[in-house]
């Protein structure tokens, strides 16, 4: 048995402790959204946040986050309606998509521990997930909005 | 409505009331099909193959029969449709058509998704599948008044009566409309009427790719589905000899080992325990006489081969020319073997029963995905359903059937739902591979500097010799040669020959598929040769575009808009390239820096489109974003090479991706156009690569002849 909270409900799996966290939420918890892409820390599609930290999901044993709070795209807002992925929304970032949810929880975690990031802070947050559609010119775009979004909620 | 353009060809057209009381319009697309349709539609009377619905709330939904691969289809298909109709955009939704001879793409005549070719292949049948919901919708609203139809006009979503100004929403006509008569005429609009073809309409799959809720391929689940994995020979062409699979069985979760035909598949509880027990696998495979082959033994049959292929184009005397010239231009392109690696590694969900048999899969082939069931099952097509999902890119890779028939057989053997998921390795190692080619290229200049005889000799292996043999035309296949033979310069002798050469490594289509390697071939020797006479490379393009106004009018956007000939930072340099693929029309230049130690930079590529009609200007862009980003990473990384008759490569540590750091600022510029719509998925790949060549060829002063590109 391992133990997790995954967005914010806690989960009790009856899981070898050894299976890596992305397949306890793919086929054990139905959390579709994080994806397999490479399985080895290679392509960051398996992105999802480990007490706020983008850890890659294919790599990390359950045994070791039991316990630890777990995001998954599912889980970042109700609605769709994080600022981040309201910035998504109106850049229309994603073509295929498949990448997308790596992305997103990687500038979250990037907008929380820097609110304004320069290029240089944003190429080195996400250089970690792939997109093979090319996305990233509308993914810098798109941090910049949600970072500029955030920082109007604040002052107001 | 007199600059509308009557539809010159009678739709079929039924009708009906849908289930939950809306307008369901479906129609056969060929003239042929219309009287096996009529008579069908006489006893069916409901026809479920519909491209439109539209409820009773006033929802429209779109059937897209494309795939979406992060194209944009399921966003300018229903454009098309919304366009004709006068819908309401916030009405309107996309889902995917299932299979079905209805949804034929005319240009591929199968239900697929490839070639750049679904605004294209659907511009009209789509568009008239809108405009004849409007008719009748219109025909509703006035018997509903008891006013004349011509008194009364559509607008987003509504018909307004114009004298009284009284309207109905659509959704409030559904029930009359599906029981008005067949329109007899059909009126397109004019593209000048067009109000949301033209508009950068927001994409209708974006909420879902943004909160995780959107289903690919790799996210499908049922009900007792079990999860497998297939071990593959690692060599080309080699096969199981024997296998041991008791320590894989004793993994916790493994339910079953069998073999298929790719090989050992391992069918377990989920992903992994599949792996897992895959990895404990034993086996024995028969490597065949495919574990001779490597790099060199294929560069030696290509460089065998190659001055001896067919003769796709002849104009004038080119060899005569060149063997009489003392100062020919010559050189040797080669590129090399490509895996499409997309995001999402190949898998398939089948669940086939004594009764039936369905399919859950990312593919870009829902006829052929039907097709390989059908073979497998023994069951009749109607019995075999096709549910498209989301795919993780495409590119070209999921035309192919091979990861459907591995979930048909396991399904068949194990009697449950079956989803097998590849891993990327899988996916790196068994791709059907962006031939690798080997070129011969040579130039004789007259005085003027401009080329009089160009010849070019192609040798490598034939995606279509596999695929379609019978489209392969006196042992030449036009894939190879596309971006080669069609070349526009105004050069009076040209000779361009395809010799092919099958070494045994699979090969496929791969987004923009010939002129992938062919534009980077032809537009790297222009410039080799334009550098021999002195001259700069946008000049001597224009002096040879000679009658080809599209090719010029991109060159000439691009070349201005980048500043061509301005002075640019110290370290930099520019190159430039222009090709058509698709019935588009693109030129880049591309702004590079070369350093010993950094390697190759690119910061900015400047990008000028000629697509004819622009249906959505944000997706153009983001199309052509996609393709130069597609084309920079085989440009400056990639390559397949095979050692021992296998794929060296295995992931994304040896097999490379562009990432956010890497990427080059990148701006689009659509020139306006009224011809037919080209393509937008591939055309924007073909000329980045040369252009970044070109512009290291501008910084070093040696010619890249092979990719990638190495300094
Ligand atoms: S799947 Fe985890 S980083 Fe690629
Ligand atoms: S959107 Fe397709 S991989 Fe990023």
């Amino acid at each position: 048995m391992v133990s997790l909270i995954v967005n914010g409900e806690s989960r009790k799996l009856d899981i070898e402790p050894s299976t890596p966290l992305l397949w306890a939420l793919r086929d054990a918890l139905a959390l579709t959204g994080t994806k397999y892409g490479c399985g080895i820390a290679l392509c960051g599609a398996c992105t999802v946040l480990v007490e706020g930290q983008p850890a890659r999901a294919c790599v990390t044993p359950v045994s070791s986050v039991a316990g630890k709070r777990i995001t998954t795209i599912e889980g970042l807002s109700r609605t769709g309606g994080h600022a981040v992925q309201r910035a998504w929304v109106a850049e229309d970032v994603p073509q295929c998509g498949f990448c997308q949810s790596g992305q997103i929880l990687s500038a979250v975690a990037l907008l929380e521990r820097n609110p304004d990031p320069t290029d240089a802070d944003i190429n080195a947050a996400m250089s970690v997930v792939l997109c093979r559609c090319g996305t990233y010119q509308r993914i810098r775009r798109a941090i910049r909005v949600a970072a500029a979004d955030k920082a109007a909620a604040e002052r107001s | 409505m007199s600059n509308r353009m009557e539809v010159s060809r009678r739709t079929f057209l039924q009708a009906s009331l849908a289930a939950g009381g809306g307008l369901l319009l479906g129609f056969e697309l060929g003239p042929a099909a219309h009287a096996e349709a009529a008579s069908a539609a006489s006893d069916t009377g409901f026809e479920p193959n519909a491209w439109l619905s539209i409820a009773d709330d006033g929802t429209v939904t779109v059937r897209v029969a494309s795939s979406e691969m992060g194209q944009g289809v399921m966003t300018a298909i229903p454009m098309l449709v919304a366009e004709e109709l006068d819908a309401n955009w916030k009405h309107v939704r996309a889902e995917f058509a299932p299979v079905d001879p209805a949804y034929t793409n005319p240009r591929l005549r199968s239900q697929a998704t490839g070639g750049s070719t679904a605004v294209r292949g659907f511009w009209t049948s789509v568009r008239e599948a809108g405009a004849a919901a409007r008719e009748m919708l219109l025909a509703a609203a006035a018997q509903t008044w008891a006013v004349d139809v011509g008194e009364c006009r559509t607008d987003a979503g509504k018909v307004v009566h114009t004298a009284s100004g009284r309207s109905l929403e659509y959704g409030a006509l559904v029930a009359t409309a599906a029981v008005q008569p067949l329109p007899e005429l059909l009126f397109l609009k004019d593209p000048t009427e067009f109000t949301l073809v033209g508009q950068s309409l927001p994409r209708l799959d974006t909420p879902a790719k943004t909160d995780g809720s959107a289903v690919f391929g790799q996210d499908v689940r049922l009900p007792g589905m079990l999860t497998a994995t297939v071990l593959r020979c690692p060599v080309f062409g080699g096969k199981l000899r024997r296998f041991d699979a008791q320590a894989a069985k004793r993994i916790a979760g493994v339910r079953e080992v069998l073999q298929i035909s790719s090989g050992i598949a391992v069918v377990a509880d989920g992903f992994w325990p599949a792996n897992l027990g895959r990895d404990a696998l034993s086996v024995e495979w028969d490597e065949g006489p495919g574990a001779e082959l490597d790099d060199d033994i294929i560069r030696n049959q290509f460089r065998g081969a190659v001055t001896g292929g067919r003769v796709v184009r002849n104009d004038g005397d080119a060899e005569a020319m060149l063997a009489a010239a003392a100062d020919a231009l010559k050189a040797v392109y080669e590129v090399p073997f490509l895996a499409h690696a997309c995001m999402e590694p190949m898998n398939a969900t089948a669940d086939v029963r004594k009764d039936g048999c369905d399919i859950w899969a990312p593919t870009q082939g829902q006829t052929a995905t039907q097709q390989t069931a059908m073979k497998l099952t023994g069951l009749p097509a109607e019995k075999v359903r096709v549910h498209t999902t989301f795919l993780g890119g495409g590119f070209g890779r999921r035309s192919e059937v091979d990861f459907i028939a591995d979930a048909v057989e396991i399904s068949i053997a194990v009697g449950r739902p079956v989803k097998v998921i590849w891993t990327r390795e899988d996916d790196i190692q068994h791709d059907f591979y962006r031939p690798a080619t080997y070129n011969e290229l040579a130039a004789v200049l007259g005085k003027n500097g401009l080329p009089q005889a160009w010849i070019h000799r192609i040798a490598g292996p034939s995606i279509l010799a596999r695929r379609f043999p019978d489209r392969v035309r006196d042992a030449a296949d036009f894939t190879n040669i596309e971006g080669a033979a069609n070349i526009p310069y105004a050069i009076p002798n040209v000779r361009v020959s395809y010799a092919m050469v099958n070494p045994g490594v699979p090969v496929g289509f791969w987004r923009s598929v010939g002129s992938s390697q062919n534009a980077f071939i032809t537009e790297c020797f222009l410039d080799e040769l334009a550098a021999a006479a002195g001259k700069d490379p946008v000049e001597y393009r224009r002096a040879l575009l000679v009658g080809h106004p599209r090719h010029e009018n991109v060159l000439e956007l691009a070349a201005r808009k980048s500043g061509w000939g301005s002075p640019l930072p110290p370290g930099r340099y520019r190159g430039i390239a222009v090709a058509e693929s698709f019935a588009s029309f693109v030129a880049q230049v591309a702004e590079v820096s070369v350093d010993a130690q950094q390697g190759i930079r690119v910061h900015r590529v400047v990008c000028a489109v000629d697509c004819g009609v622009t249906v959505n200007p944000g997706i153009i862009e983001a199309q052509m974003e996609s393709g130069i980003v597609y084309g920079l990473t085989a440009a400056l990384k990639g390559q397949i090479t095979i050692d021992r008759g296998r794929v060296r490569q295995s992931n994304f540590n040896d097999y490379p991706m562009l990432t956010i750091a890497e990427m080059p600022s990148v701006e689009v510029h659509i020139l306006p156009s009224r011809e037919d719509p080209g393509g937008v998925g591939e055309p924007g790949t073909p000329p980045i690569a040369p252009a970044v060549a070109n512009a290291v060829f501008a910084a070093t002063g040696r010619p890249v002849r092979r990719l990638p590109v190495r300094l």
